[in-house]
């Protein structure tokens, strides 16, 4: 009697999964078959051109982070970059887009199982995955973008953007007409604090009594929120906003598109790459980091063998951070006065703060 | 006209044909779309298994995708067994992750202890907030899916702001401080079999809830009283269910579920907890997964496994055929569409043709 309960549960429970097993065993075998029917059709179909180049090749691969390839920015930059060494040296090159964080380590090792010789991870979100594939892989070799990771087969690419958001601080501080101008941030993060610091900075050089009004969205790649942002900074009396905030920015260049349709003058100052485009009428400069032109060369330099762990650190003097080379809406006096702060940084003799 | 009946009957039946007839339709509806956009569909299928099946270690990595898709679908189909929709599962899977990332980070517990508190921390969160949007539904009558939909984002910033404030790594400021090894779960022979893949004992676990779904349904009292309100709520009232409550304890379960699914991340996947402006994709997939996999427990398991297949094989048609992260998920809406519209197909025909047939339906009915 006592043995009962516990022995019929289990002759239930096995009652059961032979019940369930019934009942959905035949639909199963038969889609079993049938998705092995069409994936070896898909596979002849395949067969040739997946895996076909040759191990002389040199193969380059990125991954992007969750803002995707076509940014407007970073991403978008770094590929601009790695589709000019394409041109330049015949390399086969190709991305793989993130779609969430898990994806970043699966990315890269896909490209480490493809043989490629170098692998970008791109901004700062990939250092810890990264570090983890490279150290898995000690004998491929990594660059990343916007991230201090220390392994003897990455090389880390920073950027001095405090010097870069110093000119366009510069610009800012010579042409608000209301003396408040707006930043707009993505996350809070080392490499979006030197924007911060450094358009601050260079704006205070030139207008002390200026101020800078501050709004940090918490993201990279929500255009509405960056466009809110803008709002509120526009309706506090700021007439120019700059932007570090990714495909966030987007929504900035947005909101002063239609203040200007009303008749308002905002201005909005781009960033990493001349972003013009989104906005010519509205657009007062852009801050240049120029993410293609160090993919480009580090990927040259690699591939001629010169691969060179730690960190490397562009700077104004070296190019990595610039204004673009034409500025309709910027006066000459304006622009001189930002070639003299140019001159000062690069020689030296002007230290701009990076926090 | 009997053969032609058997032939309608082939469509309108509840049985395997359904989901297996939108997988087929929909790989079709993939491959044209493909086609259409100047992809080979042949090189993408391809390229898909590849990426799913090629390796030990993408067949890890697809099963570690597998995980958190498996329990938020074991959440949502357990819900649904009641008569509930828990479209909150992101929510819940958020607060899982916290609640595993914060015993992690700051409670100090012996090795195999911390990381079973953690685990179990991780489930009450998950648990607690699900109950949230059940116990709003029975005693304020507020529809469920619009509480769940609000509560997730209410989750994703609550969760963000205590990163932010009790456990945010002050180098990193997106993430949260790595948990203590001690609470990590990760299965070390596994990761081994699988050349280093993220498999953790949270695949286990995941497996082990397939039978603990299929137990509390099947093998309880609870699950009988929950499968007779989901059935027909008014008969079960009147037959003396405590409605409110068992809509409570629902949502405490189906919670639990994806719960866990966050804490594995916490605690298996990741070790850390990020800062995140959108939540994960796991928790609105685990409808379609429990959709597809008609809410049991098995189907569920069969149907996590294939959205982790594409899910994960996508970034093989990616690298192979050049095919956007965005056509698998074409692929994914386009299985997700032929089950529903199944489901459309068979009620209007029980409601039209099956009126003037009446006869023959009940015979159906009465030999199933």
């Amino acid at each position: 009697m006592l043995g009962d309960p516990c022995i019929n549960r289990k002759t239930n429970f096995k009652k059961g999964v032979v019940h369930l097993m019934k009942r959905l065993s035949k639909g199963f075998v038969l889609t079993a078959v049938f998705s092995m029917l069409i994936f070896t059709l898909a596979a002849c179909g395949g067969g040739g051109s997946t895996g076909s180049s040759t191990g002389e090749t040199f193969k380059v691969g990125m991954v992007t982070d969750i803002g995707g390839i076509n940014d407007n920015s970073f991403n978008q930059s770094a590929w601009e970059g790695l589709q000019k060494f394409n041109k330049e040296t015949g390399a086969e090159v190709k991305y793989l887009e993130s779609k969430s964080d898990a994806d970043y380590i699966p990315n890269l090792n896909q490209f480490v199982q493809n043989g490629y010789q170098l692998i970008w991870g791109i901004g700062y979100m990939m250092g810890d995955a990264i570090k983890d594939v490279a150290t898995n892989n000690p004998n491929a070799h990594f660059g990343i973008i916007d991230a201090e990771v220390d392994a003897p087969n990455v090389e880390s690419v920073l950027f001095a953007e405090n010097e870069g958001a110093f000119l366009v601080g510069v610009v800012a501080g010579k042409m608000t007409k209301t003396g408040k101008v707006g930043f707009v941030g993505g996350a809070e993060i080392p490499v979006i604090k030197r924007f911060e610091a450094g358009f601050v900075a260079g704006m205070k050089a030139v207008n002390p009594n200026a101020q800078v009004l501050i709004n940090y969205t918490g993201s990279f790649n929500k255009p509405d929120e960056g466009k809110a942002a803008a709002a509120s900074l526009y309706d506090q009396g700021a007439d120019i906003v700059f932007h570090a905030a990714g495909q966030t920015g987007d929504g900035v260049f947005s909101e002063a598109k239609e203040r200007r349709k009303q008749g308002q003058e905002v201005w909005v100052i781009g960033v990493d790459r001349d972003q013009r485009d989104l906005g010519p009428e509205v657009t007062l400069t852009s801050m240049l980091k120029r993410v293609d032109i160090a993919v480009d060369t580090i990927s040259t330099q690699v591939k001629d063998g010169k691969f060179e762990a730690g960190v490397k650190v562009l700077t104004l003097a070296d190019g990595g951070v610039d204004l673009p080379e034409d500025n309709p809406y910027i006066p000459d006096d304006v622009l001189k006065e930002v070639d003299q702060y140019k001159q000062k940084i690069k020689s030296g003799e002007l230290k701009v703060p990076s926090e | 006209m009997r053969l032609w009946d058997r032939f309608l009957h082939s469509f309108i039946s509840p049985g395997l044909w359904v989901p297996f007839g939108s997988i087929v339709l929909g790989f079709l509806v993939g491959a044209i779309i493909m086609a259409f956009g100047g992809f080979n569909p042949f090189v993408a299928y391809a390229a898909l298994m590849q990426k799913a099946f090629g390796s030990p270690y993408n067949i890890g990595e697809m099963l570690r995708e597998m995980t958190p898709l498996l329990l938020t679908g074991l959440s949502v189909a357990f819900a649904f067994r009641a008569g509930l929709l828990n479209i909150g599962t992101a929510g819940q899977m958020v607060m899982g992750s916290l609640g595993a990332a914060l015993v992690g980070v700051l409670v100090p517990l012996p090795p195999i202890v911390h990381a079973i508190v953690a685990l179990f921390v991780g489930v009450l969160f998950g648990a607690l907030w699900g109950s949230l949007v059940g116990y709003l539904k029975a005693y304020r009558g507020v529809n469920e899916v619009i509480a769940a939909i609000m509560l997730n984002w209410v989750a994703l910033y609550f969760a963000n702001y205590v990163i932010r404030t009790a456990i945010l790594d002050p180098q990193q400021k997106q993430r949260s401080l790595y948990v203590a090894s001690s609470a990590r779960i990760n299965a070390d022979f596994l990761s081994a079999l699988f050349q280093n893949a993220r498999l953790s004992y949270g695949f286990l676990l995941a497996l082990l809830m397939v039978y603990v779904f299929w137990f509390l349904l099947y093998r309880t009292r609870l699950g009988f009283e929950l499968r007779a309100v989901g059935a027909g709520a008014e008969a079960a009232q009147y037959a003396g269910i405590r409605i409110g409550r068992q809509v409570i304890v629902t949502m405490f379960l189906s919670g639990a579920f994806s719960g866990l699914a966050g804490a594995i991340e916490v605690l298996g996947v990741y070790g850390y907890m990020t800062i995140s402006t959108v939540h994960a994709s796991y928790g609105f997939d685990g409808i379609a997964v429990a959709l597809l996999g008609g809410a049991t427990a098995l189907g569920t398991l069969f149907s996590a496994f294939l959205f982790a297949v594409l899910s994960y094989g996508a970034a093989g048609m990616q690298f192979a055929a050049d095919v956007p992260l965005e056509v698998s998920r074409v692929v994914m809406a386009a299985i997700l569409f032929f089950v529903a519209a199944s489901a459309l197909v068979r009620s209007l025909y029980t409601v039209t043709l099956g009126r003037m047939r009446r006869g023959s339906l009940e015979s159906e009915v009465n030999r199933s």
